[in-house]
């Protein structure tokens, strides 16, 4: 085992793949000897030279239609796209074309596509550059959506996403970049939709994605402290979704909060928290919670933006109200 | 294809038998439409054939194209079969998307068509991405993108047409003006020339009379050979008339056009009439030849459509089917 960053385990994952095979390129903005701002994709280019470490212009419509083109034809693309903001600009070429393809031509046509890109805020880079729109993806049938939360995940994950024959988005949380992880030396994948029980517990389950699972962790280190058991689950993908490890886990517990960095409203934790309303009602002894980003876009100042984005103090003082039954308005 | 007929009687019969069995495609399926047995509506490429034919007729099974919502025109010449198209249109089982996409989605990758497409302009990107996989995997294939001029008012085109020319990709810009984007003249919608806009990129641009077959298919090989050789990519500006109005459902069209202008087109300009006419000029085919032509593509677009009508609709089962690819389960490592 050893020790390394996410942005590393990133950069290890797209080489052993293009080393495995030919037919994968990576394609986007300044991903060749800038290897991007945040520097994920260092050294690449000089293995596998400009021909599959292609820089283009600023035309992310543009670079993500020929990603769908040649993944149509035979080839296997990456697509880097800079900030997660940024797929406002790619919609069509993702929702409308990428998703579609397949469905539309009865399966006569495949798009193994990854289109990896970022998400996260309390970088205090403002409304356009810290969004976490993960959500807007994973409602459209026919694209996959994963969520690593570690640098081991980040590895094992974008190693699947590659061999999918399907579109693929991928969310990196940009301010994880440097954070470490203990990653396998030798090579390992993460199937999708096979949630991981990254904490077991027994008083109430805690359901985080991305970065969130490090708050749920942070809250449920607090929690036992107090002698309350918080189980913490990690999705990894959201689509496909691992129901049966999340309702298991309420099952178990009765209790359920659902953390995500989306905004609040119409988004994941809806989602999740309605499936466990519609299958495990009944289990339940407190109403299902969900905490996310504040229905505002996001502010630039420090003292604005942290106020966001769900805190583990917060997560553990919501989960302290399920557990003692006190929970009657929590919004 | 050689400039003398003589030698080459087949591939111009050929091509004639093309253009019929677009139109005659077309008028079935707007029977279909107006006999209300049709789902939805769709765009007739009446009038057009000289485009698809001309330039379809100058590439290889594994060439590779792109067609748009006014697609059945760019489908026929690829070599597509009428029985699943009638399928697809009336969304049955055998179609060639098993019914998925209909009219305005018909993909047949078994003859280099990779489907048509419902946002305008929305292909230009999967034709430039084909043609860089071809360069990328060393094959020879060359795409065609098909599109109309309203596609011009789309941002995806030009950015597309930038990273081609930059990388030199083995792609064919074909914009087919048929002076209209739905309802408005495209005088109204596109500023400048239109073969300006890939001259800006240092695209090689053409403009040719997209109602006359031949000189379509003399400039269609020309750059499909010299895409090959790596010398793409290039922009071609057809002009040309759609006979029907945007869909079938657009029947008065006083407000945006004559019929005097509809009338004109038709009895001056028709590629096919035309064709056949220097076809027997040139004492290629006579004209009961070219009967005998079209009495048989009409004859096989009615059986088709008498099968389709016949044929069964999928399964409810399918609703859910090719929401994903099925992936191999993930290969040992």
């Amino acid at each position: 085992m050893a020790e390394i960053t996410l942005a590393k385990a990133v950069n290890q994952a797209i080489a052993e793949e293009m080393r495995r095979d030919e037919t994968i390129f990576l394609i986007g903005e300044d991903v060749a000897e800038a290897g991007t701002p945040f520097k994920v994709l260092s050294g690449l280019v000089e293995e596998f030279g400009p021909e599959r470490i292609i820089d283009t212009p600023i035309s992310e419509p543009g670079f993500v239609g020929i990603a769908v083109g040649a993944a149509m034809t035979g080839s296997r693309p990456i697509v880097d796209l800079m900030f997660g903001d940024f797929l406002f600009l790619v919609m069509d070429q993702l929702c409308n074309q990428a998703a579609k393809t397949h469905y539309m031509s009865g399966g006569k046509l495949t798009v193994p596509m990854v289109l990896r890109t970022n998400l996260g805020a309390t970088r205090r880079s403002a409304a356009q550059h810290s969004q976490s729109l993960h959500t807007l993806v994973a409602h459209i049938p026919g694209l996959k959506v994963a969520l690593p939360s570690s640098a081991y995940e980040a590895k094992g994950l974008m190693k699947t996403a590659i061999r999918d024959d399907n579109p693929v988005v991928i969310f990196e949380d940009k301010l994880m970049y440097n954070d470490k992880a203990e990653v396998p030396d030798t090579e390992y994948l993460i199937e999708f939709g096979r949630a991981e029980i990254v904490r077991p517990g027994r008083d109430i389950t805690l359901i985080g994605t991305s970065s969130m699972v490090q708050v749920a962790l942070g809250a449920a280190e607090t929690l036992a402290r107090e002698g309350i058991s918080a189980e913490v689950i990690d999705p990894r993908t959201i689509v496909p979704l691992d129901e049966d490890t999340i309702l298991d886990s309420v099952r178990r517990t009765s209790r359920a909060i659902v953390i995500d960095e989306g905004h609040r409203s119409y988004g994941v934790t809806a989602e999740i928290a309605s499936r466990i309303g519609e299958k495990a009602f009944y289990h339940l002894d407190a109403p299902v919670q969900r905490m996310g980003a504040m229905d505002v876009p996001v502010p630039f100042s420090p003292a604005l933006e942290d106020l966001t984005v769900p805190t583990a103090e917060q997560v553990a003082e919501r989960a302290r109200l399920c557990v003692r039954g006190e929970v009657f308005d929590a919004a | 294809m050689t400039a003398d007929p003589k030698t080459n009687r087949q591939g111009y019969l050929r091509m004639y038998r093309q253009m019929v069995r677009i139109r005659v495609f077309e008028d079935n399926a707007n029977q279909l439409y107006l006999a209300a047995k049709m789902p939805g509506l769709t765009h007739m490429y009446s009038g057009q054939e000289a485009v698809a034919v001309g330039i379809c007729e100058a590439l290889r099974v594994d060439d590779k194209i792109t067609s748009t919502h006014r697609g059945h025109g760019h489908c026929v010449a690829k070599g597509a079969e009428f029985r699943p198209m009638f399928c697809e249109l009336l969304g049955k089982a055998e179609g060639y998307c098993r019914g998925k996409g209909g009219s305005m989605h018909i993909a047949d990758q078994d003859n280099g068509n990779l489907g048509a497409n419902a946002i305008v302009g929305g292909s230009a990107g999967i034709a430039t991405g084909a043609a860089l996989s071809a360069r990328r995997a060393g094959r020879d294939d060359v795409t065609v993108c098909f599109f109309g001029d309203g596609a011009l008012g789309q941002g995806l085109l030009y950015e597309v047409m930038n990273m081609a020319a930059l990388w030199r990709l083995p792609v064919i810009y074909a914009c087919e003006n048929n002076l209209y984007g739905e309802y408005t003249r495209v005088e109204e919608m596109a500023a400048g020339e239109l073969t300006a806009r890939a001259e800006a990129f240092g695209i090689e641009a053409h403009r040719v009379d997209g109602q006359d077959v031949l000189a379509v298919n003399r400039l269609a090989q020309d750059l499909v050979e010299r895409a090959r050789k790596g010398e793409g990519p290039f922009f071609v500006q057809l002009d040309t008339y759609r006979y029907h109005g945007h869909h079938v459902g657009d029947i008065n069209r006083g407000y945006y056009r004559s019929k005097d202008e509809e009338a004109l087109w038709k009895s001056e300009r028709d590629p096919i009439a035309n064709f056949g006419r220097w076809l027997s000029e040139q004492g290629i085919a006579g004209a009961d030849d070219l009967a005998a032509i079209d009495a048989e593509e009409r004859g096989a677009a009615e059986e088709a459509v008498a099968y389709a009508e016949a044929a069964a609709y999928p399964d409810a089962g399918e609703v859910a089917m090719h929401v994903h690819a099925q992936t191999p389960a993930l290969r040992a490592l």
